[in-house]
């Protein structure tokens, strides 16, 4: 039952992942900030991620969900190393890449990629599909087998694009259509893990899911590993195994999928969950709605103690004090709160 | 005489749009953004337009709004707002209606406040524009109507300018902005799609608690069939710049009758189900307004064109037909095949 075939409905136990591919240890990344004027002073840094630490398994899909501004997108490039993490350490398959440059570092990205969220910004308008998919063997230094020409179109073929479009340009592809170029490329070096920045959400309902399967499918094919950054809750429980909920820079909640969804602790989860709306009227006028007051605070000023005490519904004095450590409940249940609590929102 | 027009009026629908068409004339061909549709709305009513990008759904309310520029847009049939036809009033008359008797929300509300002026100001321009008061009283009014929509220290923040406000909280000084003149009708065109779902939900129940309060008229336009269940009253599912279906909330999310319909509700991953092992996505793409496929705009995306003999969905554009009263569907396959061909596969699904 605990293998990754195992996506059936009832899985009563976490399920155990037999090798880490990605373990993230209190990583940080804080960017400075001037003080307005024309006299350089440093202001309070911005911390978009403060201290996080986590774990993704070979194959596994890890979900990371949060509101706009908490610090998922930078999470999610920090760990790849597109941007200098300000401490913490990062590990990949066993070894440690906080601090690889150069050849070592382009290395490293053979087995790491991005999908990014613009299928419009992220392509150059001026390569041809052709060029942006070979991007990844021509930065790497490799030749395919069969050419790379070949390879190309193999790759335009196994995501769905028609492969006699090799010279095509980008604006002559639909929004779903220029996504799959993005996955192509993607996996042209068949990484172990890709970093999802929003892959769908710049798209149609009906083109989602398109590419949602696509992405499915050649994870059953290549056993790659996703970590899958998304606001849209529906789509994370869909697709992972796992998910984390993060706020203002930091770690809510993390669990398997089904106990996230079914018997979620923190009560930012609960927020968050309740605020999706579901396509079914008669349980969205039953459902009970938890409404946060005010906005998301600044990440350069972030409250004292637990950072989402200002917004939550079950905040007390402690909570402005003491910043609440994660705390594994139950195995593979971590929730950082005082006061958690089990509550059915969905 | 005078009792007897003013009983017609009253069984008058508030708002009534019938056959409203509004085609673009380009370089390219032209470009048929809106090809008939046609509905009514009373007050303390909510009706969703749901559709895709290009479907047409913005189009229409701007229509409605009388903003587009007659020498680029071609519209033709009737928007009947309390009886008067809105397509052929002057100019100067459509001007004194919108902002007094209809108001719109945008989607994205940094780009529709003006950067240069403060929120206050945009306030006070629209009540003065349509009220003969002064200054101070329209700036108490901005400030009563920024508190009413839940901005904390509305006495500060009304003279503050957009950037200085969150993205919710432009959203609801969107919202004042547009009921400050009390409208009878608000359209909403994706109201909270650039917002986060906590916000959303903030504006969603805010637009709901309004719409109790003044008793308007709302239309809401959006892509997220989660935010129609949760707000309106009836649906309009809306492709290639038709009305596709149409029908209470309650109808068509639990009897949908065009398959483009169901296409759109098995292909959304749902936030209260545990999985399927696979979406259903709607293969293709959406078509292009200028080149809209012959016959049925929806045959070459449609799993079930084998249901109808012959070429008929690729060679005749089925009729938007009644099946109950303010029911209906565009689809060449019998009703009842339909309702048969639904419960089988939502069978399957649970």
């Amino acid at each position: 039952m605990s293998t990754a075939a195992d996506k059936t409905v009832d899985r009563p136990a976490p399920r155990k992942h037999p090798e880490t591919l990605l373990r993230v240890t209190d990583l940080r990344k804080h960017f400075p900030q001037k003080k307005p004027g024309i006299i350089a002073r440093a202001d309070a840094p911005v911390k978009a991620v403060d201290g996080i630490s986590f774990e993704i398994g070979r194959g596994e899909t890890v979900g990371l969900v949060g509101e706009s501004g908490c610090g998922k997108s930078t999470a999610g490039r920090t760990l790849l190393r597109l941007l200098e993490p300000t401490s913490g350490t990062i590990e990949f398959a066993g070894q440690d890449v906080t601090h690889v440059g150069g050849g070592e570092l382009r290395r490293l990205r053979r087995g790491m990629q991005m999908i990014f969220q613009d299928p419009y910004g992220s392509l150059n308008p001026r390569h041809t599909v052709g060029k942006i998919i070979a991007a990844p063997y021509a930065i790497q230094g490799i030749t395919p087998e069969g050419g790379v020409r070949t390879a190309v179109q193999e790759l335009m073929e196994r995501v769905g694009l028609n492969p006699e479009h090799y010279n095509r340009y980008p604006h002559e592809f639909s929004g779903g259509q220029r996504q799959r170029i993005g996955v192509a490329r993607a996996i042209a070096l068949k990484p172990q893990l890709i970093v999802c920045d929003e892959p769908v959400s710049a798209l149609d309902v009906s083109i989602q899911a398109q590419v949602i399967n696509l992405l499915e499918d050649i994870q059953d094919e290549q056993k790659l590993a996703y970590m899958f950054v998304a606001h849209d809750l529906s789509v994370v429980r869909h697709i992972s195994d796992r998910v984390i909920v993060m706020y203002l820079g930091k770690v809510m909640e993390v669990a398997d999928r089904d106990t996230l969804y079914e018997a979620p602790l923190h009560p930012y989860t609960h927020a968050l969950l309740s605020a999706v709306p579901v396509p079914d009227p008669r349980r969205a006028a039953e459902r009970e709605r938890i409404l946060l007051f005010g906005d998301l605070p600044s990440p350069q000023h972030p409250p004292s103690g637990c950072v989402f005490r200002t917004r939550c519904p079950k905040a007390q004095e402690v909570c402005a004090v003491e910043m609440p450590v994660p705390v594994e409940i139950v195995p593979g249940h971590q929730v950082a709160c005082h006061f958690p609590e089990k509550r059915t929102v969905v | 005489m005078i009792e007897d027009t003013l009983a017609a009026d009253s069984r008058k629908p508030f708002l009534q749009v019938k056959d409203l068409h509004v085609h673009f004339p380009t370089d390219d061909g032209l470009v048929k953004a809106v090809d008939g549709i046609d509905f009514t709305l009373e007050r303390g009513q909510t009706v969703g337009i749901v559709g895709e990008s290009g479907s047409g759904k913005s189009v229409a309310s701007l229509a409605i709004l009388g903003l587009h520029r007659r020498s680029k847009a071609k519209l033709s049939g009737q928007i009947l707002l309390e009886g008067e036809d809105l397509l052929t009033v002057s100019d100067q008359r459509i001007r004194s209606l919108r902002g007094s008797q209809m108001a719109m929300v945008f989607q994205d509300p940094l780009s529709a406040l003006h950067p240069y002026y403060t929120i206050g100001n945009q306030i006070v321009e629209a009540f003065r524009i349509h009220n003969d008061v002064s200054k101070d009283v329209a700036r108490k009014r901005a400030i009563e109507m920024l508190e009413r929509v839940g901005i904390p220290n509305p006495n500060r923040r009304v003279d503050q300018y957009p950037h200085e406000f969150s993205g919710g909280m432009r959203q609801r000084a969107m919202i004042a902005m547009a009921l400050v003149n009390d409208p009878k009708l608000l359209i909403a065109d994706e109201p909270t799609t650039a917002l986060d779902v906590t916000v959303q939900a903030q504006i969603l129940e805010l637009m709901k608690d309004l719409q109790k309060e003044f008793g308007s008229a709302i239309i809401i336009i959006t892509h997220d069939l989660g935010v129609v269940a949760d707000v309106a009253d009836d649906i309009l599912v809306m492709y290639g710049g038709r009305c596709v279906e149409k029908g209470s909330v309650d109808e068509v999310f639990y009897t949908p009758q065009h398959p483009y319909t169901w296409g759109l509700l098995a292909s959304m991953p749902r936030l209260d189900r545990v999985r399927t092992d696979r979406l259903d996505p709607i293969p293709g793409n959406p078509p292009s307004l200028i080149n809209l496929p012959s016959g049925c705009a929806f045959n070459p995306r449609c799993a079930h064109r084998s249901e109808v003999s012959g070429d008929r969905c690729k060679i005749e554009m089925p009729e938007l037909l009644e099946t109950s009263p303010d029911r209906s569907a565009r689809c060449h396959i019998d009703p009842l095949r339909r309702s048969e061909i639904y419960a089988l596969n939502a069978g399957q699904k649970q």
